[in-house]
């Protein structure tokens, strides 16, 4: 049976900005601006409802938005929430239907923020599920790719107003090249509505409860702090996640291929973990994880690095040497694990010659 | 060369006189409500002890003057604020994040205008002169001194900021400027805190740097006057009088400075143990580590350069529970230790007491201790040490061990022994090590910029140019700089293999051509 409706406040929000920045897996910027936006709009009474997925018709329409383009372009420009908000009723010209409701496309990071904002603006509830279960970069990395959904159409509108609709797009894999492009003439950052979904669609290609998930991290997180306990501990335990390394950076190295954000962090380790070695790769979020030297854990499960002290995320493109981190994993959503699924988010997908074996035992999922 | 270096603490003004390499003399007054006088009591007290004082080539102050001002909400004026970048950002306006508290002391009429730039230093829309012109009018007509400017992605392209600068002294010529590209990095809204921060400072720095060059002309030292920062460099005093935000958290740093100067040690671990809390911090090339994290000032989001420091609730005057020797602090008696510590004839047992009683320090009356039994005092010191140990490996990022400096009042509780560490160095003028950091400080030029369309040792380069030109544009002598800090980060999603680069360079304060009977002569027989 479907959940009620869930009137969210600005303490949810709070909740759901630590928890996403932590799925964030170490990209999609941090939640920080987004979160300052959607307390003015609380403050000016706005608000939106979190609805159950399994409560939507099979013929509902559902808009999924989200933020394109780079973290550093956002942290001067930053993102507003009526520009996103543009993008579902350009969507709806287009469609000459109306959205029943928004749903997130990228839970990780500042990006789950925007089916809020969005949502607020336009007085449409929000549907507790997303298209990725965490953060990915590419379009096609998701679970609409995962299960063949149309990627078309698509609305793009920029800070200025200017706006393109792709009406057509043989596959994710073009519909990421050509957004892509006009993203950069955009100034590198964009506000995007993604290809309409059905309720049908949502039940079956989504990750489910991924937007309570995040709140319910940010909630562990917040009351360990106040307790003083270890947040990573208390995170752990809630998620069933596993911790796999704890040490200090040793070297961060970064490099810009093909449109990302690659490179390699280093750690030494510390405590239980003293005398070992841990390496991440990383495009934009965590991928693979070596503990001296074997492979132990991979995409798609969720690699996090979190401030060992604080418990904070730190992202790909902050983390510094000399910090003491804890790395973790937290499970993924089963869509993800699929054979469909990993040909799209596996580690072949970012390149390794590796097979995906979850960290975690099957029957712990 | 001669150095003066002089600490303005809450409680101590302290004074040194630094000859080259060797720290000559220091003396302690106490800090006046005006802190000018406590300066000229500190020189003339240092000058009356050794006159070499008076030929002081230049004087450093170190003061903890603006960061009071922000933490406690006195002095900062109330003032304008200008942001260049619509539409972009539209929804998160100058202020945003403040604590309601301060920003009703310091937000002044607001103005959102459109124009700046984009991340590749296009313009990102038209900038609107009119708008600037309608706003510089009622800036004029509202009576605030100063007023920040700050536009989208400065730190690439600034005319925008110049634009709106220029159009501002037009009308208002009276009100001061501070420009967001001159003060901060990429990151609209920390940057733009960071030179709202400084604007509402600029009215108190004036004065203020003013009565330091009033105290020093009184105290008849005839020097350059420099003022420290939080990255352990100094800045002219007018150049501070502008940008007062880059002296907060000066204290610590000059503390770190001092104990690596005073060791000889450029890479080592730093703990002062004070009257109330122990800071550990870390040195790196003989500068502090900095922090990673976002940096608040009197709850202010800012970008700021701060030393990495733990501060832990353990000092000389931290208070002992007599029934729990595990029990040690967090309450300190502070500065009534000569009225509160049992040795002292007080009633409190503080860990002064217990290090008496140990035999780790000769203070006041050991023998009114003697009512301590030998097991609690062993146990509270073996508390301590534990406390410190912890603390110290927490802060501690090589694997290998690396040498303690131990500096400030308190540092007799430091344990010889400490994991990780190769040794605990203890060193002369430990207790005005603030006022030795200040006295050694150079002058830095950073540079954090993205470069595009050349290769990473072209941008690299550029990089070190022009971090090497705003140093000595800040005082430095060429030919001493060093580049001290080099980070390199190529950006997704950017065209034309975007690297951001950040060089930050030191060189020593350029020291003033002095017309000395010596030179004369020698000039003559030239």
């Amino acid at each position: 049976m479907a959940a009620a409706p869930l009137r969210i406040t600005i303490e949810h929000l709070e909740s759901f900005a630590i928890g996403a920045w932590i799925m964030g897996t170490g990209g999609g910027g941090e939640p920080y601006f987004s979160l300052l936006e959607a307390r003015q709009h609380w403050a000016q009474g706005k608000s939106v409802e979190l609805i159950d997925p399994m409560s939507l018709g099979d013929d509902d329409l559902i808009a999924c938005v989200g933020q394109m383009g780079a973290p550093i372009a956002m942290q001067e420009k930053m993102c507003d929430g009526p520009v996103i908000a543009a993008t579902i009723s350009m969507m709806e010209e287009y469609l000459g239907r109306k959205f029943k409701a928004v749903m997130l496309w990228e839970v990780g990071g500042n990006n789950g923020f925007q089916a809020f904002l969005a949502g607020a603006i336009l007085g449409l509830p929000v549907v507790d599920c997303d298209a990725m279960g965490r953060a990915f970069p590419q379009a096609d990395m998701t679970t609409f790719a995962i299960s063949d959904f149309s990627a078309a159409p698509w609305t793009m509108i920029d800070i200025r107003k200017n706006s393109v609709i792709f009406t057509e797009a043989v596959d994710w894999t073009w519909m990421e090249r050509m957004t892509r492009k006009v993203c950069t003439v955009f100034g590198s950052a964009a506000a995007t509505c993604k290809a309409p979904r059905t309720g049908r669609e949502i039940k079956s290609g989504t990750c489910l409860y991924t937007a309570t998930k995040a709140m319910r991290i940010g909630r562990t997180v917040q009351a360990a702090r106040k307790a003083h306990a270890d947040p990573i501990a208390a995170v752990l335990q809630s998620e069933k996640g596993k911790l796999l390394f704890r040490g200090k950076v040793k070297d961060a190295m970064r490099r810009a291929t093909e449109g990302w954000l690659r490179g390699t962090v280093q750690i030494d380790g510390l405590d239980e973990n003293r005398g070992e070695t841990f390496r991440l790769d990383f495009q934009n979020e965590w991928s693979v994880g070596w503990q001296n030297d074997k492979v132990v854990v991979t995409v798609p499960d969720l690699i996090c690095i979190m401030d060992t002290v604080s418990g904070e995320a730190i992202g790909t493109e902050t983390i510094r040497y000399g910090q003491r981190v804890t790395v973790v994993a937290l499970p993924a959503p089963a869509i993800l694990m699929s054979t469909k699924g990993l040909k799209h988010v596996g580690p072949r997908a970012f390149g390794y010659d590796i097979d995906f074996k979850s960290i975690f035992p099957e029957t712990a999922r | 060369m001669i150095r003066l270096g002089i600490d303005v603490g809450g409680t101590n003004t302290d004074a040194v006189l630094v000859d080259g390499d060797t720290v000559r003399h220091s003396v302690k007054t106490a800090t006046t409500p005006d802190v000018s006088t406590g300066i000229v009591q500190a020189t003339k007290k240092l000058a009356s002890q050794n006159p070499a004082a008076h030929r002081a080539d230049a004087v450093m102050v170190g003061t903890t003057h603006f960061t009071n001002a922000v933490v406690q909400r006195r002095g900062v004026s109330r003032i304008a604020a200008v942001r260049v970048g619509l539409p972009a950002a539209a929804t998160l306006e100058p202020f945003v994040d403040w604590p309601p508290d301060l920003r009703t002391l310091v937000k002044g009429p607001t103005f959102m205008i459109q124009g700046g730039h984009e991340v590749d230093g296009t313009p990102l829309a038209p900038f609107d002169r009119a708008a600037m012109k309608d706003a510089a009018l009622q800036i004029a007509d509202s009576g605030v001194e100063a007023v920040g400017i700050s536009a989208v992605f400065s730190p690439l392209n600034f005319a925008a900021e110049r634009e709106a600068a220029e159009i501002l002294q037009t009308v208002a010529p009276h009100v001061a400027v501070t420009m967001s590209h001159e003060l901060g990095r990429i990151g609209l809204l920390a940057r733009e805190n960071v030179t709202l921060l400084n604007a509402s400072l600029v009215s108190l720095a004036r004065r203020t740097t003013g009565g330091f060059v009033d105290a020093l002309r009184e105290s008849g030292i005839q020097a350059v006057l420099y003022i420290t920062q939080n990255d352990g460099t100094v800045s002219l005093a007018d150049q501070a009088a502008r940008f007062p935000v880059h002296c907060f958290a000066s204290g610590p740093t000059n503390s770190l400075r001092g104990a690596a100067f005073l060791s000889g040690l450029k890479e080592a671990m730093v703990v002062d143990v004070g009257g109330t809390t122990s800071d550990i911090g870390c040195l790196r090339r003989g500068f502090p580590r900095e922090a990673n994290n976002a940096v608040e000032v009197g709850g202010v989001r800012t970008a700021f350069r701060m030393p990495d420091l733990l501060s832990i609730g353990l000092g000389g005057g931290t208070i002992v529970d007599p029934k729990n020797p595990n029990q040690v602090g967090p309450l300190s008696v502070g500065y009534q230790l000569e009225e509160r510590a049992t040795v002292f004839g007080g009633s409190e047992i503080t860990l002064t007491d217990v290090a008496v009683a140990a035999g780790l320090v000769d203070l006041g009356e050991r023998k009114r201790t003697a009512k301590f039994g030998k097991d609690f005092v062993n146990q509270v010191i073996t508390r301590c040490h534990d406390m410190l140990a912890e603390a110290i490996d927490r802060m501690k990022t090589d694997a290998e061990d690396l040498p303690l400096i131990a500096v400030g009042g308190g540092c007799f509780l430091v344990p010889e022994k400490i994991p990780g560490i190769s040794k605990v160095v203890h060193v002369a003028h430990q207790g005005v090590a603030n006022a030795v950091g200040a006295a050694i400080a150079q002058v830095s030029g950073e540079v954090d910029q993205i470069f595009q369309n050349m290769s990473r040792g072209e941008a690299l380069e550029k990089a070190r140019v022009l971090a090497s030109e705003r140093a000595v544009k800040g005082g430095a002598s060429l030919k001493t700089i060093a580049v001290v800090e080099e980070e390199d980060i190529p950006l997704s999603y950017l065209p034309g293999n975007s690297l951001r680069v950040r060089v930050r360079v030191v060189g020593d304060v350029q020291q003033r051509p002095r017309a000395t009977t010596e030179n004369k002569d020698r000039l003559r027989r030239e």
